[in-house]
């Protein structure tokens, strides 16, 4: 029972840490329907920006290395460079396609993939590097000592990280005009406009906003694995549990992520051996697959309604 | 002035149904036949036709099935690299299994296989579709892969899954040399091709092309909605399968699931949208521009700034040239060169008198 729990609880964290990739996506569906494929070269981009700058910035400006100082520096910078990178999505790659078939906008958004990551390795070097927040990954004392149940605090604290950040997105959408204007658009693009809500500033907010939640799954993976290539196949596992969750819900994120951690976890523990184990690399889609076939607009997701 | 069907009738209803109306096209078929059937292997040298002509022909054939899929019958697939995997793994066993297996069956049986499997992973189409189908046939990608290397029957129990491909003989006649590896490529390629374009220009690619264009409406009017998309999924994966096959036995040798990975389905999306969607004649000039642009670059990028940048420069250099490449033509050209192609055609039939 204390192992059933521990996997859980275990493969309940990693499930926060795909919903926050799954987060970035569901955003920018949201607004401008479109399947942002980048997404995971995104968090690859974000990640390495900001430890690149973590490196260069004691040398430019003296400051001390691993300070304070530089970390939120380079988070800033990082974060500019995220928004920089949105709006230049915008202006160069979907201001063209715009009224093309979403097809269209998801191939393009593969090449954006392709780019971004050529853009990331030229600049800053391909070689892997570590990320520290300050945070090991050692189980909580506390819990061990009195249940015997690991709990890493590293994924404790990446849940609550994905929790303020749902917590700021919830505020953001409810209760700023900015957020008013992005609700608005992402429910009928035709009715937003004449309105008055300007799309593409809210396409560029949007895509700005998705860069910001990149980054930090990107430092929270990047804290985890290390900054490295293989950052970009994050991407890959948010694909069920968006699938999961509903392409358009922020909440379905969270839930598809949790169950998806949960079950893949599980899975991966107790029917793996059955089948000589590895199974967590197309468990998440299976399990996405065979609930599609019941509910095919996943758990959150807007009911499509089809007019001939 | 050359390029005009001025003075040519169709007098019957089997020259209205050609392939190709034009007397000029068909002249230009049978010259681009005879140009790569003959001329090119006896003139090219190895390193052209190991290197360059039988991957573009492979991947074509990939393309081509992905194509079916997805440009005519509107399912949208990220695993045709999978597809691919059982192909190749599929006629191993075919060959290695059963004694005095000819290679055509065996190639044919291979496709049987991949569209059965096929059919099993297009079976979520009925339900869903759109990016939710696109994502469940990723399942198909990592599901296929990971049983490939799980089961070691598959591969005859060698390490990783590695096999490498029998000889391949016809009628007693072994095919080692690259020409005649080429040749027969370039046979099986162009009578599958052929296939494919009857196939679309007929009923059940227009069945095809009416679910695409609006799946509801073609139910209606009374197209059965489940035999046409599972066809769809078949005919695709058959053509991916054989693909795969030809991957094995003509062109590597050597084959490992993880070949078969996620990048390479990619590819192959990227030579039909390069090449152009819902176009026989694109598949063809989309895999030979995804074939050859890494060539190109590998070619010429050290060539333009030296050797100190490095290998990984330039391998990131043609990441960047590559997704910038997708965007522009997909900002310029969303149909694909098969539409330059369709334009120049019609240019040069009012060329040089436009009015």
């Amino acid at each position: 029972m204390q192992f059933f729990i521990e996997v859980l609880i275990g493969g309940l964290l990693s499930g926060v840490m795909y919903a926050l990739v799954a987060l970035g996506f569901v955003l920018i569906y949201k607004a401008s329907g479109v399947f942002n494929f980048a997404q995971g070269a995104m968090v690859f981009f974000a990640a390495l920006t900001f430890v690149g700058f973590q490196e260069v910035l004691p040398g430019w400006l003296g400051l001390e290395a691993g300070s304070n100082m530089v970390f939120w520096l380079a988070f800033l910078l990082a974060f500019i460079a995220m928004i920089v990178l949105g709006i230049a999505t915008e202006r160069i790659v979907l201001r063209p396609l715009v009224n093309q078939p979403h097809i269209t906008l998801f191939m393009a958004t593969i090449g954006l993939t392709y780019l971004v990551e050529g853009i990331a390795q030229m600049v800053w070097g391909a070689n892997v590097r570590g990320l520290d927040l300050g945070i090991v990954d050692e189980p909580i004392a506390w819990l061990m000592d009195n249940y015997e149940i690991g709990v890493s605090k590293f994924d404790l604290f990446a849940a609550g990280v994905a929790a303020s950040l749902v917590a700021l997105l919830a505020i953001l959408f409810q209760y700023t005009k900015v957020g008013r204007a992005l609700r608005a658009v992402a429910d009928d693009h035709q009715a937003a406009l004449s309105i008055g809500i300007p799309l593409q500033t809210i396409w560029r907010v949007v895509w700005a906003v998705a860069g910001f939640v990149a980054l930090v799954a990107g430092m929270i993976w990047g804290a985890r694995n290390g900054v490295q290539f293989a950052l970009t196949f994050t991407a890959l596992k948010a694909l069920p549990v968006l699938i999961l969750g509903g392409f358009t819900s922020v909440p379905g994120a969270i839930v598809g992520g949790l169950i998806i951690g949960a079950s893949e976890k599980l899975a991966e523990v107790y029917v793996g051996p059955m089948v000589g184990g590895g199974i967590e690399g197309w468990f998440p889609y299976m399990l996405a697959l065979a609930f599609l076939l019941v509910r095919p607009e996943g758990l959150f997701g807007e009911k499509h309604i089809d007019r001939v | 002035m050359l390029y005009r069907e001025a003075g040519q009738f169709k007098a019957s209803y089997a020259e209205d149904a050609r392939i190709f109306p034009i007397r000029q096209d068909r002249i230009g078929f049978w010259v681009l036949m005879l140009v790569f059937g003959v001329a090119v292997p006896l003139l090219t040298n190895e390193y052209w036709l190991k290197a360059i002509l039988i991957p573009v022909l492979i991947f074509s054939l990939a393309a081509l099935g992905l194509n079916i899929l997805t440009g005519y019958a509107g399912q949208l697939s990220l695993g045709s690299a999978a597809f691919m995997a059982v192909g190749a793994f599929a006629a191993y066993n075919f060959m290695l299994r059963i004694d005095g297996m000819p290679f055509l069956v065996a190639l044919v049986l291979a496709g049987l296989t991949s569209a059965a499997v096929g059919i099993v992973f297009g079976l979520p189409s009925l339900r869903i579709k759109g990016f939710y189908l696109a994502v469940a046939t990723l399942a198909a990608q990592f599901f296929i892969v990971w049983a490939l290397v799980k089961f070691p029957w598959f591969s005859n129990n060698s390490s990783s899954g590695v096999v490498t491909a029998q000889a391949v003989t016809i009628l007693g006649y072994t095919f080692e040399s690259p020409e005649a590896k080429y040749v027969l490529t370039f046979l099986i390629v162009a009578f599958m091709a052929l296939l494919a374009k009857n196939m679309v220009r007929s009923s059940t690619g227009r069945a095809w092309m009416a679910v695409r264009d609006m799946d509801v409406a073609a139910q209606v009017i009374g197209f059965r909605l489940m035999r046409t998309k599972l066809l769809a999924f078949a005919v695709s994966s058959f053509y991916c399968g054989v693909a795969g096959a030809l991957y094995a036995y003509t062109y590597i040798g050597t084959v490992e699931p993880e070949g078969f990975n996620l990048d390479l389905s990619f590819k192959i999306l990227f030579m039909i949208i390069i090449g152009g969607v819902g176009s026989i004649m694109g598949s063809f000039l989309g895999a030979a521009f995804i074939v050859l642009l890494p060539i190109f670059l590998d070619n010429v990028v050290p060539a333009l700034f030296g050797d100190a940048l490095g290998a990984g420069f330039v391998s990131n250099f043609q990441l960047i040239i590559f997704g910038g490449l997708i965007i522009f033509f997909l900002i310029v050209e969303p149909h694909g060169l098969a539409r330059l192609w369709q334009i120049a055609k019609e240019k040069l039939r009012l060329w040089p008198f436009p009015h």
